[in-house]
Parts: C-alpha cells; sequence; structure tokens
C-alpha cells in the first residue's frame, strides 16, 4: 500500500486498506450519465459475459484489482467465474454496492411497497428469513427486515472476498433526506458483524452525508463521491467538498472524475489527484487502452 | 419556513417527504398515509408526526401546503379538501383522471390565489427546457412536426396486484408513463384540436393498458405522433425521447442530450450555429440543493416551496397546464374507444381476455 500525498499515514492504517484505483461497473450495464447512445453501445458490447470478463482481466492485468460493482444480477456471473477461477485471480476484490435500485423501482410499481420487499427476501434458509422477516413485519422492526436484504443481495457474493461493502446511492440519499439516520449504524453494524467487512457510503450529498453519520456515531467512513473538475452532481458545492476534503475525518473514493466525458481525462486526473486526503479513485473502462492510459495519467500523481 | 404535509408514502410520496424535508425552507409538519407499518416506521426512526387520517392531518397539523402523492383516482377530492382550507398544492400527476375536474380545481386554486403544481419533473430535465428555450426563440422556424417517445421496462409479466395495474384507478401506461411524453409536447405544441389512430393495447396486463400510439393534430400544418411502450426490457430505465421538425431544422433531445440541426442560426439563442449543434446534461444543469434520484426532482419542489413562500399562482406545472395533459389523455381515451385496431386485436385473439376489455371500452365510450 502506498502512501498518499498530502495526507497523513496513519489515515490509512485504520481500517480496511484499499487499493488507490478501483475498477467500476458502469460501462458494462449500458450506464452513462451524458448519452444514451453511447450507454446503448456499451450494453450491446457488453451483453455476453465474457466481453465483460476480457475487461476485467484487462484491469486485473493492469494492477486493478478491486471491482466496485453493484449487485446486478449480471455480476452475479463474474462472482461464478471469480469462483470458478480462484487461481487466476488470487488478489481479486469486490466492493459490492447495493442494491441495484431499478429493480427495486420497477418492483414496486407492480407489486407495491411491502411486496417488493417480500419478493426480495431470500428463499435459502427459508425458516430462519421468515422468523426474523415475520418477527419484523409483526414488531415493526426494521432491522431484520433490513439485514435480511442486506444479506438477500451478498448472497451471490459468497466465498469471494468483500472487504467494503457500500449502501448505493438511491438509498443512502433517500435515508439521508427521510432523516431515517439510524438505518446507517443498522447497515454499519451488520455489515462488519456478519460479513467481516467495512461499510461504505455512495452518496451524492457527501458534506451533509459526513454530518448525519457524525451524529450516528458512525466513525471515519468510507464514502465515495462525485468528485471532479466541473462540479457535476457534486450537492452543497465544489468549495464544501474541497473544505471536506480538507477537514473531515473520513476515507473519500472518487468517482465520475471525468463528469461522464465532460472533463478531458489529463485534466480531469490532475485536478482529482491535487486534491487532498483522497484516498481512491474508482474509474470505468471498456479496454486495456483505456485502462491502461488512466493508470498512466494517474501514475504521474500518484505513486501506484 | 412553510409547513408541508406529505399524504401518500408509496414509490413516489417516499421521494418527495425526503426531498422536502431536506429543503432549508421546509419544515414537514406531518406525513399520512393508509399503511399504519410504513407510519410506524417513519414515526419511531425519524421524528415526523404520522397521520392515518387526511382530514386529521389538515384539521391539526397547522399546514401552509400539502403533497398529494396517493393513487391518482384519490386526488380530486384530496386537492379541493386542502384548496378549500387554503392551502397551497402539489399533487402528483396525472392530477385527475376527468379533465373537467382538473379544470375545476385549476379554477378553485386560481380564485383562491394559491400555488399550485403537478409533478411533471421533465419541465424541469435541463435539456428538455433547453428545447423550451429554442423554440421560444423560434429557433424551429414554423413547427411541423413533433414525436414523442418513452419506453422503458416497468410491466414484463402478466401480474400486478396494485392501483397501478388498474386503469380506472388511474394506473396504466397511458396515466403512468406516457402522461410525461404528452405533457412535454403540451408545453411545446399546446393542446392539440384533434387526435386519431389511437390505440391502447393491453400487452401484459389484465386490466389496463401498456403501450399508448397516437396520432395528435394542433392545426396550422403541425402533427405530433405518440409512441410508449412500458414493456420493453432493452431499456434499463424509463427513457423518454422528443423530437421536433420545422421549417428551419430539428431539434432531438432526450433526459441526457440534446442535438440540434439548424439551417440558419439567425433567430437562435446564443451558442447555437448553423448546422450540428449537441449539448449536454452535464453542462446544462445546474447545481441543486440536495440530489435524491435527478436534478429534476430536486428542481421542481423547489419550484414549489418558491411558489408557495411568495404565494406565485402560476408557474411551470400549474394545474391549469397540467388540465391540458388530462384534456388530451381523455381525448386519446375517447379515440380508442372508437379506433378499429383495439377491437380487430381482440377479435383474432391476440390478447388475454378480449371480453374483459370490450367491457373497459364501452364502459369508457359511454362515458
Amino acid at each position: 500500500m502506498s502512501q498518499i500525498a498530502d495526507s497523513p499515514a496513519e489515515k490509512i492504517e485504520e481500517g480496511v486498506p484499499m487499493d488507490r484505483l478501483l475498477f467500476g461497473d458502469n460501462q458494462f450495464f449500458g450506464i452513462n450519465h451524458m448519452s444514451e447512445e453511447k450507454a446503448r453501445t456499451q450494453a450491446l458490447r457488453f451483453q455476453d459475459i465474457e466481453a465483460v470478463i476480457e475487461v476485467l482481466d484487462a484491469a486485473y492485468d493492469e494492477g486493478i484489482r478491486t471491482f466496485m460493482c453493484t449487485t446486478h444480477e449480471r455480476i452475479g456471473l463474474v462472482c461464478d467465474h471469480v469462483r470458478a477461477n480462484q487461481e487466476r485471480y488470487p488478489d481479486f476484490l469486490f466492493f459490492p454496492g447495493m442494491p441495484y435500485a431499478h429493480k427495486y423501482a420497477n418492483a414496486v410499481t407492480e407489486q407495491g411497497m411491502l411486496g417488493a420487499v417480500k419478493g426480495f427476501l431470500p428463499d435459502e434458509g427459508l425458516f430462519d428469513a421468515a422468523m426474523r422477516g415475520g418477527k419484523s413485519l409483526a414488531t415493526r422492526d426494521i432491522e431484520g427486515m433490513v439485514t435480511l436484504l442486506i444479506d438477500a443481495e451478498m448472497k451471490m457474493f459468497q466465498g469471494l472476498r468483500t472487504p467494503v461493502v457500500f449502501l448505493q446511492n438511491v438509498v443512502v440519499d433517500l435515508l439521508l433526506g427521510l432523516g431515517f439516520n439510524d438505518a446507517f449504524a443498522i447497515f454499519d453494524r451488520h455489515v462488519r458483524e456478519r460479513y467481516g467487512a467495512e461499510p461504505g457510503f455512495i452518496t451524492m450529498n457527501m458534506p451533509a452525508l459526513l454530518d448525519t453519520l457524525d451524529e450516528v456515531g458512525v466513525e471515519n467512513p468510507i464514502v465515495c463521491s462525485n468528485i471532479n473538475k466541473i462540479g457535476f452532481r457534486m450537492c452543497g458545492g465544489v468549495e464544501a467538498y474541497e473544505e471536506a476534503l480538507r477537514e473531515r475525518r473520513f476515507r473519500a473514493i472518487a468517482m465520475s472524475v471525468f463528469a461522464s466525458g465532460a472533463v478531458s481525462p489529463e485534466e480531469a486526473i490532475e485536478w482529482v489527484c491535487t486534491q487532498p486526503n483522497i484516498e481512491s479513485i474508482v474509474f470505468g473502462a471498456s479496454s486495456r487502452r483505456n485502462i491502461a492510459g488512466t493508470r498512466a495519467l494517474v501514475e504521474r500523481h500518484w505513486p501506484l | 419556513m412553510i409547513r408541508v404535509g406529505m399524504v401518500g408514502l408509496g414509490k413516489m410520496g417516499l421521494s418527495h417527504h425526503a426531498l422536502f424535508n431536506a429543503h432549508p425552507g421546509v419544515s414537514v409538519a406531518g406525513v399520512c398515509d393508509s399503511s399504519r407499518y410504513v407510519l410506524s416506521v417513519l414515526g419511531r426512526y425519524t421524528e415526523v408526526e404520522t397521520y392515518s387520517d387526511y382530514e386529521e392531518m389538515l384539521e391539526e397539523a397547522r399546514l401552509d401546503a400539502v403533497v398529494i402523492a396517493t393513487p391518482s383516482r384519490a386526488h380530486t377530492s384530496m386537492v379541493a379538501a386542502a384548496l378549500e382550507r387554503g392551502l397551497h398544492v402539489f399533487c402528483e400527476k396525472p392530477l385527475t383522471l376527468d379533465p373537467g375536474e382538473s379544470e375545476g380545481l385549476a379554477e378553485t386554486a386560481a380564485e383562491r390565489a394559491l400555488a399550485t403544481q403537478v409533478g411533471y419533473h421533465n419541465r424541469f430535465v435541463a435539456t428538455f427546457r433547453e428545447v423550451k428555450k429554442l423554440l421560444g426563440a423560434g429557433a424551429l422556424g414554423e413547427l411541423h412536426q413533433v414525436t414523442g417517445e418513452a419506453y422503458g421496462p416497468v410491466i414484463l409479466k402478466s401480474q400486478g396486484r396494485t392501483w397501478r395495474s388498474q386503469r380506472t384507478e388511474g394506473g396504466g401506461c397511458l396515466y403512468d408513463y406516457a402522461a410525461h411524453v404528452i405533457n412535454l409536447i403540451n408545453w411545446y405544441c399546446g393542446t392539440p384540436e384533434a387526435i386519431g389512430g389511437t390505440a391502447l393495447p393491453s400487452l401484459f396486463s389484465r386490466d389496463t393498458d401498456d403501450a399508448a400510439l397516437s396520432t395528435l393534430y394542433f392545426g396550422n400544418g403541425l402533427t405530433g405522433q405518440l409512441n410508449v411502450n412500458w414493456s420493453d426490457e432493452s431499456y434499463r430505465k424509463m427513457t423518454t425521447r422528443i423530437t421536433l421538425r420545422g421549417s428551419n431544422g430539428r431539434i432531438y433531445a432526450d433526459r441526457q442530450e440534446i442535438q440540434v440541426y439548424l439551417r440558419d442560426a439567425g433567430g437562435a439563442p446564443d451558442g447555437y450555429g448553423q448546422g450540428w449543434n449537441v449539448r449536454y446534461t452535464t453542462e446544462l444543469t445546474p447545481p441543486v440543493w440536495f440530489y435524491l434520484r435527478g436534478e429534476e426532482y430536486s428542481e421542481q419542489v423547489d419550484s414549489f416551496v418558491k411558489r408557495a413562500s411568495n404565494g406565485a399562482t402560476e408557474g411551470v406545472n400549474d394545474f391549469a397546464s397540467a388540465a391540458q395533459t388530462d384534456r388530451t389523455i381523455a381525448m386519446m381515451v375517447a379515440d380508442a374507444a372508437r379506433s378499429p385496431s383495439t377491437e380487430h386485436a381482440h377479435e383474432d385473439g391476440e390478447t388475454a381476455t378480449p371480453k374483459r376489455r370490450r367491457r373497459l371500452l364501452a364502459r369508457r365510450s359511454s362515458a
């Protein structure tokens, strides 16, 4: 693990170590925040899971060993592949982010709120699930239900290394808006106890989330948010983000550093790498050339 | 600081609750839902006052405004009750299932000088707003043709037990999905004078439509087409597209980008030149105070809060404009009842339950 520029060494010694470059998965699922056309081209290219694995192999061979992914059902195929080929990927790490929100949103339209939740509860360990789930519904204790849903999302990663488990921004920011602050502590506790992992939080409202995590006692949290030169989806404003990076105690992961292509790679990386206290960057790429290119750009500023 | 009450904590209601609650100019003074489970969870884990009775909340919570996100069938009476008490109203779309009722509510609100808004969030999407700006500047010259499309993967199998699967409750692709596109078309082109060739086929749903196709006649040489389908798995999520053609060029817009082709840039706003012009959401979208699921949702909340705080009765998505959309939808429903295409499909046995469907159509045409 290399030292972080402009950052005290003890900061990274707390908690699980994270690589400086993490590989994201938006490109595999036709997600592009700038163009639907680009998104579709990517979706076509990656409809065969072999194409996804080929890119993951390229990233791995470039020394990018951490895959920060959603719990989209197709990730299950990647999990199967890594499980079946452990010798090829001795250092492969998954950082799962849950839930894959669109499947919930569509299910709510189809089945209603409680119907959707019930539909996603695990079928494995049925008795245990029914007892815990039944109790939680009857006693109105949401904790049991939340942990069941986490377990359902984590099922595909069984037997794989998941040292950090993220809550996706749609859920984080919904809970944050509702003031449902205890949910962050519930997630934190369950991820630590059940999976021996460190919880992470993805958000579009980083400064506000840090305040709330402080309030509920989640210390030195891993927080992944958009950090880019043009302030794209950095709610609270670039200045508030810069201040948080300088002054708050948390482990920052920068995503959307290229702002979906609105900033040139050189400019984007130079800016993000000179911000203080950013521990990791998560980025997506579709070819070995682009992966190597991003790595080389980052290497100009950070030792990798 | 305005005191806001939330009614209906389903998919949209929860999201509105989070955004209003996060707004610095708002105190959420009460939430109301028929599900005691949802209420008890919110009451227990957050500090909000909960009500299972709407009238009771109106009576006790000392509100300035309400946000109504209940099943569409319930909108009319709930909106009317709020207006009667002098409250500003934000209502989810569609405003009502009967354009006459929507127009009546718009009149009442105007008489009482109350702020109103309906949740057609596309009018707050930066690219779609850019289209409005370009049309306002006359960039396309004389408008000839508008095409509105929306596709998404909502209903992919034959099931559904909620109000959203019942047309009579306001469920279905027309009210849920197509309404957004129709609303954009109304914004750009007004209310059509006539409608033809409408089909509202059921693909998987038993009691409502899964697609909406129609031709819209606006007069003055402007014709529109609508093509919406919410049973298309090839889309990851809802995708909305607008194409406008005029004597001076073409505009294409979706949520993320706007592509403009201009034959002559003389009348276009600054930054637009002859030929192709492309703008992306990343450059067009201003930052918001809190982000949940798209800047447009934050902006529409902010717009309503400002309007309610200042007592501004007219503005983007006010009841009068939403009534235009309800009027257009009603014209489509009436046209579909006359349309041969739906009947033929049933006679050929292409849908699962033709008899039920015919009864629905008969009811509709007699209404």
